[in-house]
């Protein structure tokens, strides 16, 4: 469980690799935080149409 | 206990909420763990250098993108079979996050084809099917909203989802059936295997992307009930309050 790197700057540059590896694990990042806020759109966006057609019945 | 109970609409909507936070939770400590071992505690690759680490997104989204596929398909075969409700609501929630795990694994495969193959994209079976993939879960989404009566989308895009199945299999052998520069499967205990870090971490990533998945289908789940029975009482009393 030791950690296999001698430095962060040894972890950041990826032995060369640095621009693949990274474009990998940032996607996952932004794919993550994408979702997040599709997720909580779309429910506020439910909620409002309930809110809605609520406020129509009353006018009614 | 009454099996049936949780398969209303209503009641499922509060059960989802109180579940879906501890699938995250799951899923954030299990991608912790399995970050660490990935990216701080595995060694080197012998033969590619660091960027076989790419592996510790790769295989767990390409495996749940075939997985959620699967569990779609079946939510979509009760769906048609029993006319429940719930279960084409569930397949429509798992869809997206099936499609981003499908997106994940091929954009990940780019990037690690590169390096290792000298090409983000070939069109060779494995990589080709997985991309295939991708528009059934596309062509899903599309289908299942092109209906002024969400019923008839439901069964519409349940019938392509099942057709789509075939791909499963496809996708899943095509390392063996065809000759592809994607290499076959890593994950057996004879021989060379992995580097029991690497496997673990890939295990544990895997383990976090299944909670990851499960939480985000039933948020995104909640959100088509209120879709759909906005205009039922128990909904209508929710905000309300």
């Amino acid at each position: 469980m030791t950690i296999w790197w001698k430095s962060w700057s040894d972890f950041w540059a990826m032995g060369g690799q640095a621009f693949f590896v990274w474009m990998s694990f940032g996607a996952l990042l932004v794919a993550i935080v994408v979702e997040m806020l599709s997720l909580r759109l779309r429910r506020k966006r439910a909620l409002d149409a309930i809110e809605e057609e609520r406020d129509l019945e009353t006018e009614n | 206990m009454n099996w049936f109970y949780f398969s209303s609409p209503s009641t499922f909507y509060g059960l989802a909420g109180r579940l879906a936070p501890w699938f995250f939770v799951a899923a954030a400590l299990l991608a912790a763990w399995g970050l660490y071992l990935g990216l701080l505690v595995a060694p080197t690759d012998a033969q590619q250098g660091e960027v076989y680490r790419v592996i510790f997104i790769h295989v767990p989204t390409a495996w749940m993108s075939m997985f959620l596929y699967f569990v779609m398909a079946c939510y979509c075969g009760l769906s048609l079979v029993f006319n429940t409700r719930l279960s084409a609501m569930m397949a429509r929630a798992i869809a997206p996050t099936g499609a981003l795990m499908t997106f994940l694994a091929l954009w990940t495969g780019a990037f690690w084809g590169r390096p290792t193959w000298g090409t983000y994209w070939v069109w060779d079976a494995r990589l080709t099917s997985e991309l295939v993939l991708l528009f059934l879960y596309f062509g899903y989404m599309a289908l299942a909203n092109a209906f002024e009566d969400p019923r008839r989308g439901d069964r519409a895009a349940a019938l392509l989802a099942l057709i789509g199945v075939v791909n499963l299999p496809i996708i899943y052998f095509s390392v063996q059936w065809w000759n592809t520069l994607h290499q076959g499967s890593s994950v057996s205990f004879k021989g060379t295997s992995m580097h029991v870090t690497m496997l673990t971490g890939m295990l544990v990533m895997s383990a976090s992307a299944w909670m990851y998945a499960i939480g985000a289908t039933l948020v995104r789940v909640r959100s088509v009930i209120l879709e759909r029975e906005r205009r039922t009482a128990w909904v209508r009393s929710l905000g309300a309050a």
